[in-house]
């Protein structure tokens, strides 16, 4: 297969970027993009050019560092799925691909197409401690927790991180971010304890860093690679609510 | 409490929310009492419209209503304001709209300034026909009928065709404003799981479009009665 690729090139956070377009040729079908993308910078390597920067890690879909904004949609064409795992038989041979880095004013470009997600680092930072018995390993069933409420903790639980939500966000509201945090522990008896305290100090941290307002569109659950529920937002307002007017 | 209604976002949108509900449930009155004046000759409705004539209560009400548009006025646009400078200054080369997600709920804003325009010639239609005539301590308007007589304002204003297209688009965008909003305002407050999600934003389409149609009606059956003076 053989693609175009229009890729946002930006020397640092400084420098103004630009959309540079490349040829791959020969491409198989089953090569993933971040591949491809290996493939495209073995060439420019060899051609004696920089390389695209990207972030990647684990390239399974649980560590939640690539990102990339491709045709429109964060990770790509494909649901509940990040860029890691989309293959080069999902576009059409002879395609251009257009590839930017998440764009949001919290998420500084820092080179190319990755972004600083740090703030993310600093929200959950701010959520805190959860308070758990040390010693020896307590008995599993010391505490029961109704099956529903440990796989409503569990889906909140699978959010990666990624920064999608605010990146497709129109608004650019972390909110279904700090939504899967609260709610995950919201959900069990040991981050119970906290909850009123942390919904209260990550929703401040968010509003700090600059995120912006969440506006219910619901743009950032289509986008999600976990598939996080905007209903985890409602019971994040929920809980902040309540702990307001506890105050 | 003053503090969190202002800065922090969720309090923002808690204002939204309380003032959208108040909106909304004032729709839904001024709605019903229009479709008072479908019945019979008018008179009906003309003893409504002296109810909410120059009285203390009416007065009141109006006040409590124009300080309810102003406070969801004003938060649209700190928060729209807040959220751009929030999206930062480079835009996206490529944007698409995501699955499930409705164009209403990403125009708000646009839909609420012609909600505003509409509202504001509908005031010059009606309240300053009505009660403004009353405050002002006079017995008849420029068109020479009595403040009260809401009936054979309606008719006069909707015989004239231009004014039934423009109120037809002013419902239209409170109808996909509301499409969004109400099930919005129950989402924002935390009243809403995976469960009510889909119920709300169907009874959000219910309410909406029996506000729409409710509206609607009159305009246009005002318009075919001035056509056809028989019906």
């Amino acid at each position: 297969m053989n693609f175009t690729l229009k890729i946002w090139r930006q020397r640092d956070a400084h420098s103004k970027g630009e959309f540079k377009e490349y040829k791959v040729t020969d491409i198989s079908s089953d090569t993933s993009f971040l591949e491809m993308l290996d493939i495209l910078n073995n060439d420019l390597v060899h051609k004696g050019e920089e390389p695209v920067a990207f972030d990647h890690d684990c390239r399974e879909g649980i560590c939640g560092m690539c990102s990339l904004h491709i045709d429109g949609h964060a990770h790509g064409p494909s649901q509940a799925v990040t860029t890691c795992q989309i293959y080069m038989r999902q576009f059409k041979d002879g395609a251009t691909i257009t590839v930017e880095p998440w764009r949001s004013a919290a998420f500084p470009v820092i080179r190319d197409l990755v972004v600083n997600r740090g703030a993310y680092d600093e929200i959950l930072q701010a959520g805190g401690f959860v308070s758990v018995r040390t010693n020896s390993v307590p008995d599993g069933n010391a505490i029961p927790i109704p099956q529903a409420d440990a796989e409503e903790s569990m889906d909140a639980a699978a959010c990666v991180g990624c920064g999608a939500c605010a990146a497709t966000c129109k608004n650019g509201s972390a909110m279904l971010f700090v939504a899967a945090r609260v709610s995950s522990l919201a959900k069990l008896p040991q981050g119970r304890v906290e909850g009123a305290r942390r919904a209260k100090s990550m929703v401040a941290k968010m509003d700090e860093l600059g995120f912006g307002n969440c506006t219910n569109t619901g743009a950032c659950q289509a986008e999600c690679p976990k598939g996080i529920s905007i209903a985890h937002i409602a019971r994040l307002n929920r809980e902040f609510l309540a702990a307001k007017l506890e105050d | 409490m003053g503090c969190f209604l202002t800065n922090s976002s969720l309090g923002r949108k808690l204002v939204m929310s309380i003032s959208g509900c108040f909106l909304v449930l004032f729709l839904l009155f001024h709605m019903a009492m229009n479709v008072v004046a479908l019945i019979g000759d008018g008179s009906a409705y003309n003893v409504i419209c002296g109810f909410l004539g120059a009285n203390w209560y009416a007065l009141v009400g109006t006040a409590v209503l124009a300080l309810g548009v102003l406070v969801h006025f004003v938060y649209a646009f700190i928060l729209t304001w807040q959220n751009r400078k929030a999206r930062g200054n480079v835009r996206y080369a490529v944007t698409v709209t995501e699955k499930g997600v409705d164009w209403s709920s990403k125009n708000m804003l646009l839909l609420g300034v012609i909600v505003i325009l509409g509202l504001l010639l509908h005031l010059t239609h009606f309240w300053s026909k009505m009660m403004l005539v009353e405050l002002m301590g006079q017995h008849a308007n420029n068109l020479g009928l009595a403040p009260t007589d809401g009936a054979a304002l309606i008719q006069y204003t909707f015989s004239q065709w231009y004014n039934v297209v423009l109120y037809l688009v002013w419902f239209a965008a409170l109808w996909l404003h509301l499409n969004h909003g109400v099930w919005s305002m129950f989402q924002t407050v935390g009243w809403a799981n995976d469960t009510w999600l889909p119920r709300l934003k169907c009874i959000a389409k219910l309410v909406s479009g029996l506000i729409f149609l409710g509206f609607a009606v009159v305009a246009v059956v005002f318009y075919i009665k001035s056509l056809c003076p028989c019906c």
